[in-house]
């Protein structure tokens, strides 16, 4: 039997589950165990949906049966589903490590329900095909955010849970007035209709302008410069789970969104939109860089790899070439896993030293191996060093770069994978080499606990590098799809009849 | 503290009787003219804040003794439960189903998936709204 709605699954599967958990609020068991099993119930059915785009090509809903464009498109391509399996498994993992570290107070202020009803709207905002619903699921992951980052009430976290919800209203109304400009000009908001009426229309001044507008929305919840001030301070905040969610998933979404818009949408004024995507991708990994190196903090430390990051993978998009977009993709998976492996393993630090401060700490190799060294290796997959996880993506995108004639930018990017390491392994040369420091101490069993999650993540992210071989025919159908837009057109509007 | 709000009180008597016949009118007449649950459910939100004003939170908890954010969690499943009924027809997701049946009294009606939907949508809005009040404004 033909299933016509899996790709509607992987939204609406945590979605009711989140629910469900909204009516056992004072049970901390049912909230773990539902949490986790709407987590785990979420990557299944994603995994399903990813073997079936693999083996049949884009899979389209059109919702209530309003033919496309007038209906709501939900369109899973390569590029939506993997970030949707990639956002749901962190999801697992990081419930996983919340449950030994949360504290049961935090966990039962709607920490699981929440997290699960982000989980929804970043599933959503991966699968629609239509830019107003877009809207709609920035809005449901933002407000499920919003709970998540003043949970607990400390007052750092209101403070800064201020400042990150003044930024997205901010960014929200702009958003919709981006779209309404977008709307004006062509009439419609499917995101395939809207390929179509732009190609036709061809390159304009106005098109161009809203290019750039959308380019500012986005980048304020992507974090590129100079749009991402809000950013280290209001990540710093909220408990370590959950930055590890936001700093692996959040700023994703916004470059999930550049990328389809710049690929799918605005195509005909490369010349102008790309190269002011190129530059600001430059100017990300340069203040990105000049952050990560100057703080002794080891949450800003990694905090400000994400904004490196960002401009990497945006580099490859604006490159736009079919080699340089699917590095692209293969790095932004890449980043989610390993971003989530150094938040967690950083939370298993500060848990052992009581400290954020890298000067505060030290010796602590002697009685905690495993983290050491595979928080050695995790960052040697983040800098991108072969075979490990970086690397495939990072090369891809190089090779792109200078294939599009882009060379110092490419020296530039590849030369920012040096400031990465510097800056990750001091981490590992303060906290775990040198004279030891005192730190806590916890009890062994906590501290295994917490390292189970972190474990299985360190080798899921290794597998990732040292196996991309095998995964690389998907990631070549994500290029293809990506630069080709006429397929995603084809299977919206074309397949439906 | 207490001040002199005794037409307020006497008026809000009938007047809520009357926003909530009126809100359950709005909620059948949509889907084919406008209204709805959306609609209907701010209304009845909105009855429910007359009454707050009228009296306190006290009296409205008396009266209306529900745990307003299981409620919210009853309707948001409902909703679901009947859009997820596509995925039991394999239709795409949100499609919706009418037909025409006689009932007693009632006569031949017609019976949308929408509404089923919609009352999802009621008990949601009604729902959220009196959590958010009760946050606000409970522990005054």
């Amino acid at each position: 039997m033909k299933l016509i709605n899996l790709v509607v699954l992987p939204i609406i599967v945590p979605l009711f589950i989140g629910t469900v958990l909204l009516l056992f609020r004072k049970s901390l068991l049912a909230q773990r165990a539902l949490g986790l099993f709407g987590a785990a119930a979420t990557l299944v059915v994603s995994l399903f949906l990813l073997a079936k785009v693999a083996e049949d090509g884009i899979q389209v809903v059109t919702l209530g049966s309003w033919a496309a464009p007038y209906g709501i498109s939900l369109v899973s391509d390569m590029l939506s589903i993997l970030l949707v399996a990639t956002a749901s498994l962190l999801t697992l993992l990081v419930l996983w490590y919340s449950v030994y570290s949360l504290g049961e107070k935090r966990e039962l202020s709607f920490f699981y329900p929440a997290t699960l009803f982000m989980l929804t709207g970043i599933n959503g905002a991966f699968t629609t095909g239509d830019i107003f619903n877009l809207f709609v699921f920035f809005e449901v992951f933002l407000m499920a955010s919003y709970v998540l980052i003043a949970l607990g009430g400390e007052r750092i976290q209101l403070r800064e849970s201020m400042k990150y919800i003044i930024v997205n209203v901010v960014a929200a109304a702009l958003f919709v007035i981006t779209i309404g400009y977008l709307y004006s000009i062509t009439g419609t908001l499917n995101m395939a209709d809207l390929a179509v009426k732009l190609g036709d229309i061809g390159s304009m001044g106005v098109i161009s302008t809203v290019a750039i507008m959308f380019l500012v929305v986005f980048g304020i919840k992507a974090g590129i410069f100079p749009l991402y001030f809000w950013l280290p301070g209001s990540y710093y905040a909220p408990p370590l789970p959950v930055l590890a969610l936001f700093g692996a998933l959040l700023t994703k979404v916004g470059i999930y969104s550049i990328t389809r818009v710049y690929t799918l949408i605005f195509t005909t004024d490369v010349a102008f939109t790309h190269d002011m995507l190129m530059m600001l991708a430059i100017a990300t990994i340069l203040f990105g860089s000049i952050g990560a190196l100057a703080y002794m903090d080891v949450k800003k430390i990694i905090i400000y790899n994400i904004v490196i990051a960002v401009g990497v993978i945006l580099f490859g998009v604006a490159a736009f070439n079919e080699v340089a977009v699917t590095g692209s993709v293969l790095y932004l998976i890449h980043d989610m896993l390993v971003k989530a492996l150094l938040f967690l393993m950083i939370g298993v630090l500060i848990f052992i030293t009581g400290k954020t401060n890298l000067r505060e700490m030290g010796g602590l190799i002697r009685h905690y191996p495993v983290l050491g060294w595979t928080y050695l290796v995790a960052v040697f997959a983040l800098a991108g060093i072969p075979p490990l996880s970086g690397f495939a993506g990072k090369i891809l995108i190089l090779q792109g770069g200078l294939e599009g004639g882009f060379v110092w930018q490419s020296i530039v990017v590849a030369l920012s994978t040096m400031v990465v390491l510097l800056s990750a392994i001091r981490i590992f040369i303060y906290a775990f080499w040198g004279a030891e420091k005192s730190f806590n101490s916890p009890p062994k069993a906590k501290y295994v606990n917490r390292m189970i999650p972190v474990v299985i993540l360190f080798v899921i992210t290794m597998g990732y590098g040292v196996f991309i071989e095998f995964l690389m025919p998907l990631f070549q159908a994500t290029g293809t799809q990506l630069m080709d837009s006429s397929l995603y057109i084809d299977a919206v509007l074309g397949g439906e009849k | 503290m207490k001040s002199n709000d005794l037409i307020l009180q006497t008026s809000t008597r009938v007047v809520f009787f009357i926003i909530f016949l009126f809100s359950i009118h709005i909620f059948f007449a949509g889907h084919y003219t406008p209204g709805g649950g959306f609609v209907g459910g701010l209304l009845m939100a909105s009855a429910i804040v007359l009454l707050l004003l009228a009296y306190d939170f006290k009296t409205v908890k008396e009266v209306l003794p529900f745990n307003y954010l299981g409620m919210t969690a009853i309707g948001m499943l409902i909703a679901l439960t009947t859009a997820a009924g596509s995925l039991v027809f394999n239709v795409p997701f949100f499609t919706h189903w009418y037909d025409y049946f006689d009932f007693p009294l009632l006569g031949k009606t017609s019976i949308h998936t929408a509404m089923f939907f919609d009352i999802g949508v009621y008990l949601v809005v009604v729902g959220i709204t009196l959590t958010i009040i009760e946050m606000i404004g409970g522990d005054s």
